[in-house]
């Protein structure tokens, strides 16, 4: 492969590292070009942490890094890469806390970028210099199974043992000296959530930069060479020359490995090399896929021999006991109902106050800037209606995804979270989903945007992608001012109370209901992506570092603002102009002439007079928005709507809408010249909408709100996907074209829902 | 000599992993975790609506769905 100078001075560096440890596999390691971080000028120090889940990895790299970390994305895809800058006595070293995993043998893209990243197949990134295994002093021979994959790449290695009070409390004697021995790499005993045990793993860090070492890596038996050879062989000569060793056992054992997925191989070919070596290693007896578990065992339980001493019996373990209780069938699901009824309530109500704080703030500060800009009315309708509003469009979503960050870092940290995805897998494994999809979908009852960030705690990608496509079906706290507004309107008078409560209560279902038949159908027709094995640990409980609870919050709200807030601060601007403009004078003029002549009195006078002046102004702003180009797509999409009974005015409410649902009170408000101010109780906005008439068309001088209308246009705001935010997240946590294909199916389901209701409604009345 | 799997465990019992069925992902994850032929493995946990299951081997405990425990296939007793 061809090098810049650049690159080959540090492959150079690598080469003589590891040419020191007499590495047998360097003529394969391939150092692709090296990104630079901003503070170094390329010769920054990579150093790559990896391990188990659930094995205190996280708050490891927390303590070693403190605040200095970046979040980012790898290349092309959408796994989050965190980086954090290691201080060592004179330098820097970049420290990435790579995807927890078991093993190298990659299911999905998170597992997959671990071997990108330790092959050196990461563009912008470049092989590290030292690799960081972590590993449980409680259970060290299953947990040296990743480490023992790694040391297949022959990187500089040291083996961290976290957990190493537990395994003291537990009677476990580890003979550190003769497990370094037998390794051939550094071993640290360690506390994950001691700041005294981070600072000896940094010191150890940097003693294994300076004196690289590497693990002892299996010997194969002779078959197991050939039938990998045989592979190397077969495969195309760019790409034999390209990958390591390790690469080709993955390729060679894995059963669904998602490391094919960046290989430049046609498939049937592939398939045919990996069957014809697989049938190599059975010939010779072994089982292929087998294989590589039992002689990797083999090689750890040799390297592990009479390292582990056991003083006394194995005390029963205290997550035992308390699993007992909390996953008890009776108990269990009650403590489950009651965990979920705080998270729940938090977000949908205890958000409440710091919300409406942050729309007194944006009050506040708009009436201020208001006056100062009376002059220029354009300009004062951009910064406080246009920019302040977009500012505060997003910075209202941040209460909530800190409140569920909040208690979504409790639940994993504590160990719960496996618990309840537990209980309740089986609500929602027939569909595809799996358990660890019932938080984000119940968070989403009181914001989509929280909800959707919380998938990230399902780690199948292609259950995570259809929870997030259809997270934002469930009934959210935007829908209810609309259901309010009208079965306040029209239900709760006609029907009663009863009926009204019925009618909200089903608004709030019928999302869910459409929801998991929907997965089933994505599933089966849209979701390419590989199967996974729904394994999960249940990990010890145990109690959550605050810091590290905190930081999580840090994360995911700064996150959003960089990323989705940006988008919804756009989508804010793009519908402020599209209600603002084109707005010629000659409009206002065109109403205050109207209105002079129905009260038979001079302008003059109707302006002195303050309650006749608001009212032209809200008549005035009425007419501007009907001229506007919103005003004007909306008359231009109604017949489409017409199907659903939907006037012009509804219509346009439901446009102007897009940036939040509820933004339609306050321009039913606008269009019915009552001004924005009103909301879902307000008695004027009611008796507006019960006394509309059709003006024109096949129903005119009839209502415009019957109850198939009104119920049509519950059910679209039900369904429909009228939430820049929530768009925006999708973007950012799946892709651009999975937010246009959210808008595009759930704008047709609430469409269709909406027409249907009308069609069915108006034949039986 | 019946066959027995991990699915058909009685909740609470503890016996040695024979084979695995087919060897597919989800086996081979199993496997890495530990869960290996020769291994003794306890059932500890049925989810109330009957499925998955959580069982424990080598003081991991694991929860797993039941139609891929029955791929695990255990030595009688």
């Amino acid at each position: 492969m061809t090098r810049s100078p650049d690159q080959s001075k540090r492959s150079f560096r690598i080469f003589t590292r590891l040419l020191l440890t007499d590495d047998p596999t360097l003529s394969c390691v391939s150092t692709t070009h090296t990104h630079s971080t901003a503070h170094d000028s390329g010769e920054s120090t990579c150093i790559a942490l990896v391990g188990n889940p659930n094995i205190g990895k996280t708050t490891l790299f927390n303590l070693l890094t403190g605040m200095r970390q970046r979040v980012g994305n790898y290349p092309g895809v959408t796994v989050s890469k965190k980086v954090g800058t290691l201080q060592l006595s004179e330098d820097t070293a970049d420290l990435i806390d790579l995807p927890g995993t078991y093993s190298l043998a990659a299911t999905s893209l998170d597992e997959r970028i671990v071997v990108d990243v330790l092959s050196g197949h990461v563009p912008g990134l470049k092989q590290p210099d030292l690799v960081v295994c972590l590993a449980d002093a409680t259970n060290l021979t299953r947990t040296l199974f990743l480490p023992a994959q790694v040391a297949e790449l022959g990187l500089p290695m040291m083996v961290v043992l976290n957990q190493w009070d537990l395994a003291q409390k537990q009677g476990l004697s580890i003979d550190l000296e003769l497990l370094e021995n037998r390794l051939g790499v550094p071993v640290v005993p360690c506390v994950a959530t001691k700041k005294q045990s981070s600072d000896d793993v940094a010191r150890a860090i940097e003693r294994a930069l300076g004196s690289p070492s590497t693990l002892t890596p299996i010997t194969w038996p002779a078959t197991v060479k050939e039938a990998a050879e045989g592979l190397r062989q077969s495969m195309p000569a760019a790409l034999s020359q390209s990958l390591h060793e390790a690469e080709i056992h993955r390729i060679l054992f894995d059963a669904n490995s998602a490391l094919t997925e960046r290989l430049d191989w046609a498939e049937e070919s592939r398939r045919a090399a990996v069957q014809e070596a697989r049938d190599k290693i059975q010939q010779s007896g072994y089982n292929p896929m087998a294989a590589e578990a039992l002689l990797q065992y083999d090689h750890i339980n040799r390297l592990t021999e009479d390292v582990v001493n056991r003083t006394g019996e194995i005390p029963q373990g205290q997550s035992e006991s308390i699993d007992r209780l909390l996953v008890h069938r009776g108990w269990g699901l009650a403590i489950f109902a009651a965990i979920m009824y705080v998270v729940f309530l938090s977000v949908y109500t205890w958000a409440g106050p710091m919300m409406d704080g942050i729309e007194w703030g944006k009050g506040m500060l708009q009436d201020w800037i208001s006056p100062l800009l009376s002059g220029t009315p354009m300009l004062q309708s951009l910064v406080v209606d246009a920019a302040i509003e977009g500012v505060g469009a997003f910075l209202v979503f941040l209460p909530q995804i800190l409140i569920l960050f909040f208690f979504i870092s409790l639940l994993e940290d504590t160990g719960y979270m496996a618990r309840a995805a537990f209980l309740m897998d089986k609500m929602f494994s027939w569909c595809g989903l799996n358990g660890k999809s019932f938080v984000p979908l119940l968070s989403s009852y009181a914001c989509a945007v929280p909800g959707i960030m919380a998938t990230r705690t399902i780690e199948d990608p292609k259950a995570r992608l259809a929870t997030i496509l259809v997270a934002p079906l469930m009934s959210c706290s935007a829908r209810l001012p609309v259901y309010v507004l009208l079965i306040g309107a029209f239900i709760e008078p006609r029907h009663g109370p009863f009926v009204a409560s019925l009618t909200l209560f089903g608004m709030h279902f019928v999302g869910l209901a459409v929801a998991l038949p929907l997965v089933l159908l994505f599933n089966k027709f849209l979701l390419k992506t590989r199967p996974q094995p729904f394994v999960l640990e249940m990990p010890r409980y145990h109690v959550p570092r605050l810091g590290d609870v905190l930081w999580r919050m840090w994360e995911s709200g700064v996150e959003f603002v960089k990323r989705a807030g940006t988008i919804i601060f756009a989508i804010t601007i793009i519908i402020w102009a599209l209600l603002y403009f084109p707005r010629p004078a000659a409009v206002e003029e065109a109403v205050r002439q109207t209105v002079a002549a129905e009260q038979a009195r001079p302008l003059d006078e109707i302006l002195t007079d303050e309650e006749a002046a608001e009212a032209l102004e809200k008549r005035v702003a009425s007419a501007y928005l009907e001229q506007s180009w919103m005003g004007r797509m909306g008359r231009g999409v109604q017949p489409l709507f017409a199907h659903a009974g939907f006037d012009w005015r509804i219509t346009v409410g439901v446009l102007a809408s897009f940036p939040a649902r509820e933004v339609i009170i306050s321009t039913l408000g606008v269009i019915y010249s009552l001004g924005g101010e009103v909301d879902e109780e307000s008695h004027s906005l009611q008796d507006a909408l019960t006394n509309s008439h059709w003006r024109d068309g096949p129903f005119i001088g009839q209502p415009v709100f019957t109850i198939p209308v009104v119920l049509g246009i519950m059910l679209f705001f039900a369904l429909c996907s009228q939430c820049g935010a929530t768009l925006a997240i999708i973007k950012k946590e799946a892709s651009l074209g999975w937010a246009v294909f959210s808008f595009t199916y759930m704008t047709l389901l609430a469409w269709g829902a909406a027409v249907l209701c009308f069609q069915i409604g108006s034949m039986l009345s | 000599m019946s066959s027995t799997n991990l699915s058909d465990l009685p909740l609470g019992h503890t016996a040695r992993v024979k084979a695995f069925h087919h060897t597919d992902a989800t086996d081979q994850r199993l496997m890495v975790m530990g869960l290996i032929p020769g291994v003794d493995v306890r059932k500890v946990r049925v989810a109330p609506l009957g499925d998955p299951i959580a069982v424990e081997f080598d003081g991991r405990c694991v929860s797993l769905r039941r139609k891929e425990a029955t791929g695990v296939l255990l030595e009688s007793a």
